[in-house]
């Protein structure tokens, strides 16, 4: 029993020294920073915090990320929950290779889609825009949305659907009134799945942006300079970029195992 | 679930199909339509047959990157399946404590991946970092992962197991919390030890849970490309060059159309054709539990 408590706190210990250093660097000048190793800040700053959040060209990269996170989930959601229902209520012509079709679209390496989305959206004239990623990250969401949607709606008995058709329920008004009330834990898991995928990747973002629609992951790029390294401003933007995700891991907390789990447990 | 027979449900379907056929198939067609020509130029291009699929696998990059790449997914499953299912099986059960857990398990996964690229880049210096000073320093051993491959490599595969084993964690945990505890207290009456538990109950059990993350984690590791190239950028040389980064190179780097969506091809129909295998014991696994 000892033992195990001793295991998990060596694991926690593995996983917030990282996160904790990163915090740590924020806090400190970048003088301090080079000049030694220090473990917490002799000298605490909010400087590199400041300096992010009154630079538009640093803020607007937040503001950029969340709108397309937004725009993505949003897409996923409204396309993923009536495909979803169909996955688990119906059999249908070719049903089981549309399945395995779109998780394959899960599978594809981003790297070979980079090159022709930039060319298609270009095409369209989407380049540089925030549609333009939340579109590109539908490729592996709306999958993944289908999947656990899937999962959580095979959960709920076929005889509430059927009962409430002999009531006299369209299928619309069911749906929305009845139906999503019921998996509302499913639908918040996969928004949080969604919001996830869409906030973490960076490749497809970068590729598909130059400038008005540029992600944070993007513009902390410019901490390399001539000057050398600004590793205080770099580990505040870290730092930043992780807030967000611990606040929604917070909603989700007690519907999040089940989740990973894709809703089949 | 018994499923009503209906072609109408295609109705349901559409919006994702047009969706995904837009993002997927046009891109796709384009890569196909890239990789039998050489293109010069806009309406200059000549079609070159299989040429750039023989050139590409002939390669001795591509060659190197997927050796590179199968070691390092093999590696981190090795690694990282185990240590899930260990840690999954010490968290606490119930109460504040299992909450707690839960949030810091997940921390990991919220972390864009170039943040996490930037997180170990930072931890891991030997001058301003506290993994390599601790390392360097505590334990006098002269580690710097720019320079050697071998301490690249294991930077790479220890960032991967910090970001990622969280995935199996969270998996193996929602696996465990499903088994009644009238399992347990049948195996409490047979008289059977921890081990036992583990081997006859816990494990068939999750089963099911264990192949998404045995899935899961092969694809993602299979096209890891950010992190890596945040962290040592490849090097030192190639060292830890893996597939993504290669394409990404051919393709962005030296616009090389042709040969970039030739490797497009071979590197999906890689990716594909074991997904199909995990997918068909996925859903015969599947049947098997319910049954």
């Amino acid at each position: 029993m000892r033992l195990r408590y001793l295991a998990l706190i060596v694991y926690f210990g593995f996983l917030l020294l990282p996160i904790y250093w990163l915090v740590n660097m924020s806090l400190k000048t970048n003088v301090e920073i080079t000049s030694g190793l220090t473990l917490w800040p002799q000298n605490l700053t909010f400087a590199n915090y400041v300096t992010i959040l009154t630079d538009q060209s640093w803020y607007s990269g937040y503001i950029n990320s969340f709108i397309y996170v937004a725009m993505n989930t949003a897409i996923s959601l409204t396309v993923a929950l009536p495909a979803a229902y169909a996955f688990s209520r119906y059999r249908f012509i070719g049903d089981k290779h549309m399945f395995f079709w779109l998780l394959t679209n899960r599978m594809a390496p981003p790297a070979v889609f980079v090159l022709p989305f930039f060319q298609l959206y270009q095409t369209f004239g989407l380049f540089d825009t925030h549609i333009a990623v939340a579109l590109a990250h539908c490729l592996f969401n709306v999958p993944l949305a289908v999947w656990i949607l899937e999962g959580f709606m095979s959960g709920v008995p076929k005889e509430i659907d059927e009962t409430a058709y002999v009531d006299g329920y369209s299928f619309p008004r069911f749906f929305l009134f009845v139906f999503m009330p019921l998996i509302k834990a499913g639908i918040g898991v996969t928004a949080f799945f969604c919001f996830m995928f869409s906030w973490v990747e960076l490749l497809m973002a970068r590729t598909l942006t130059s400038v008005a629609a540029k992600p944070i992951g993007a513009i902390m790029t410019r901490t390399v300079s001539a000057a050398g390294m600004d590793w205080g401003t770099l580990a505040a933007a870290g730092v930043l970029t992780i807030v967000p995700g611990v606040l929604v891991i917070y909603f989700v907390r007690n519907y999040m195992a089940k989740g990973f789990a894709l809703g089949r447990v | 679930m018994r499923k009503t027979e209906s072609n109408k449900a295609w109705l349901l379907v559409l919006p994702v199909f047009l969706l995904v056929a837009f993002s997927a198939i046009i891109p796709l067609m384009t890569v196909v339509n890239y990789s039998v020509q050489d293109i010069f130029g806009p309406g200059e291009a000549y079609w070159v047959g299989t040429e750039w699929f023989k050139e590409m696998l002939r390669s001795e990059d591509l060659r190197g990157a997927f050796v590179r790449q199968v070691i390092f997914s093999a590696t981190i499953l090795v690694i990282q399946i185990p240590l899930g299912i260990a840690i999954a099986l010490a968290m606490p059960a119930k109460g504040w404590a299992a909450s707690l857990s839960l949030v810091l398990v997940a921390l990991p996964l919220l972390i864009p991946w170039n943040v996490v690229g930037t997180i170990w880049q930072i931890f891991a210096r030997g001058d301003i970092g506290l993994g390599g000073w601790f390392v360097n320093d505590m334990m006098g051993i002269g580690y710097n992962y720019t320079a050697d491959s071998l301490h690249a490599w294991i930077t790479v595969v220890v960032m991967d197991i910090w970001h990622w084993t969280p995935l199996v964690v969270l998996l193996c945990y929602a696996g465990l919390r499903a088994i009644p505890d009238a399992f347990y207290q049948a195996a409490a009456i047979d008289g059977a030890g921890r081990w036992k538990v583990f081997r006859y109950i816990q494990l068939p059990k999750l089963r099911g849970v264990l192949l998404i993350a045995v899935l899961l984690r092969f694809m993602d590791s299979f096209m890891i490309y950010t992190e890596p190239f945040v962290l040592t950028g490849g090097g030192p040389g190639t060292a830890t060059t893996f597939l993504s980064q290669q394409l990404v190179k051919i393709a962005l780097g030296q616009f090389d159309l042709g040969p970039a969506a030739a490797y497009s091809i071979i590197y999906f129909l890689i990716i594909l054709a074991a997904s199909f295998v995990f997918y068909n014991i996925m859903v015969r696994v599947g049947r098997g539990d319910r049954a």
